[in-house]
């Protein structure tokens, strides 16, 4: 042990031990949490094994001397990008859950081969490159980490920064551009909208939900004067209880198609049906 | 504790992403597989960093960070686009310009 502790002071040594723990346990959290972002079938929960590895990253990049990627990290991936993420999961469908079914024969198994292959050779790039220890000092290029940045993404790296710059604002004008939708059709006027309602047969608004129910929520239908439950007065969202399931209830005049693309309002609805309905 | 580790370490992730990237179906899943792809890029670049010593390596981790954020935005963009011409986010159903 004296040899030990001439070689370096106890405070250093109890220190590494410390990093050390610290380094493995987030090394076994971040490629558990990685194989189960490949793993799972759901998008919402590969959104959140990709969080819990990048906060893994981030603290990983404190303890390699790095803090102001450390929050960079946290800031623009876990909370600005994967945010993103999960805004165009809930866009595109919650339920958009992986197949998995192989299109391709025996894709998976050449997926996996090449996976195989890539670790190997990297891995054999890796000890074939003799990578040394950590250097003793960083503030070679400032006084501390965040100064060290400013001055070489400043002075040598202006040029790359100002490129940057136009990326984002050319990203931001795409995405602009992407996302927008033309109108096809021209917007319904207050009289279309009025001939629409017309035509459904239900003139008065839609009972409120939860109103006289037995519970009072939002995802109860009201009850109506003659005893029965209206599942109109329930959100068509809040209606399936399991997000893959199709609505219980679809309004009529939904399932109809009230066309007004010639600018001519709709017809009023024929005599029949009234009478039906009385 | 050697950056060597740090450097394995990134090699497992990138290869987990590029697993990822070749099974998964769904192209929002996809993206986040070539999210952990990048992130595995900076782990090496801040432990390569570290090994030399200087910060170069930290602000080559910046540039690809900010790299990624405008990839994601306009990639997610263009998913948007084909889910509302498609109704579908499968990289499967995006096959108009195959043949």
């Amino acid at each position: 042990m004296s040899h030990v502790l001439a070689a370096a002071p106890s405070g250093t040594n109890a220190d590494s031990i410390a990093v050390e723990t610290v380094f493995w346990i987030l090394a076994v959290l971040s490629v558990g949490a990685a194989l189960a972002m490949i793993l799972v079938r759901r998008a919402v929960h590969c959104a959140i094994m990709l969080a819990v590895v990048m906060l893994c990253l981030a603290t990983m990049y404190a303890m390699l001397g790095a803090p102001f990627l450390a929050f960079v990290q946290i800031i623009v991936y876990t909370g600005a990008v994967l945010m993103l993420f999960l805004f165009v999961i809930m866009l595109i469908g919650i339920s958009s859950a992986d197949s998995i079914v192989e299109t391709i024969k025996g894709q998976r198994m050449a997926a996996g081969l090449a996976a195989i292959g890539l670790f190997v050779v990297l891995i054999l790039t890796i000890g074939h490159a003799a990578i040394g220890p950590a250097a003793k000092t960083t503030a070679a290029n400032g006084a501390d980490n965040l100064t060290g940045l400013a001055r070489l993404i400043f002075t040598t790296y202006v040029f790359p920064f100002e490129v940057t710059g136009a990326l984002l604002i050319t990203a931001a004008v795409g995405a602009m551009v992407l996302a927008h939708r033309e109108r096809t059709t021209p917007k319904p006027t207050q009289r279309d909208l009025a001939a629409k309602r017309l035509a459904s047969g239900h003139l008065a608004p839609d009972p409120a939900p939860g109103v006289y129910a037995l519970h009072d929520a939002a995802d109860r239908p009201a009850l109506l004067p003659d005893g029965s439950t209206s599942e109109l007065s329930v959100s068509r969202t809040l209606s399936p209880r399991d997000p893959g399931e199709e609505p219980r209830f679809v309004r009529p005049e939904e399932t109809v198609a009230v066309t007004t693309e010639s600018g001519e309002p709709v017809a009023l609805p024929t005599t029949s049906s009234r009478e039906a309905d009385s | 504790m050697s950056p060597i580790h740090y450097v394995v370490l990134s090699v497992i992730l990138f290869v987990i992403g590029g697993v990822g990237v070749l099974v998964r179906r769904n192209a929002i899943v996809v993206f986040m597989c070539i999210e952990l792809m990048l992130n595995a890029c900076n782990l090496a670049f801040v432990a390569f960093a570290r090994v030399h010593g200087n910060l170069d390596g930290q602000v080559i981790a910046f540039f690809v960070m900010v790299v990624a954020a405008a990839e994601v935005v306009v990639g997610l963009a263009i998913l948007m686009a084909i889910f509302r011409a498609r109704r579908s986010a499968s990289v499967d159903d995006a096959n108009l310009l195959k043949y």
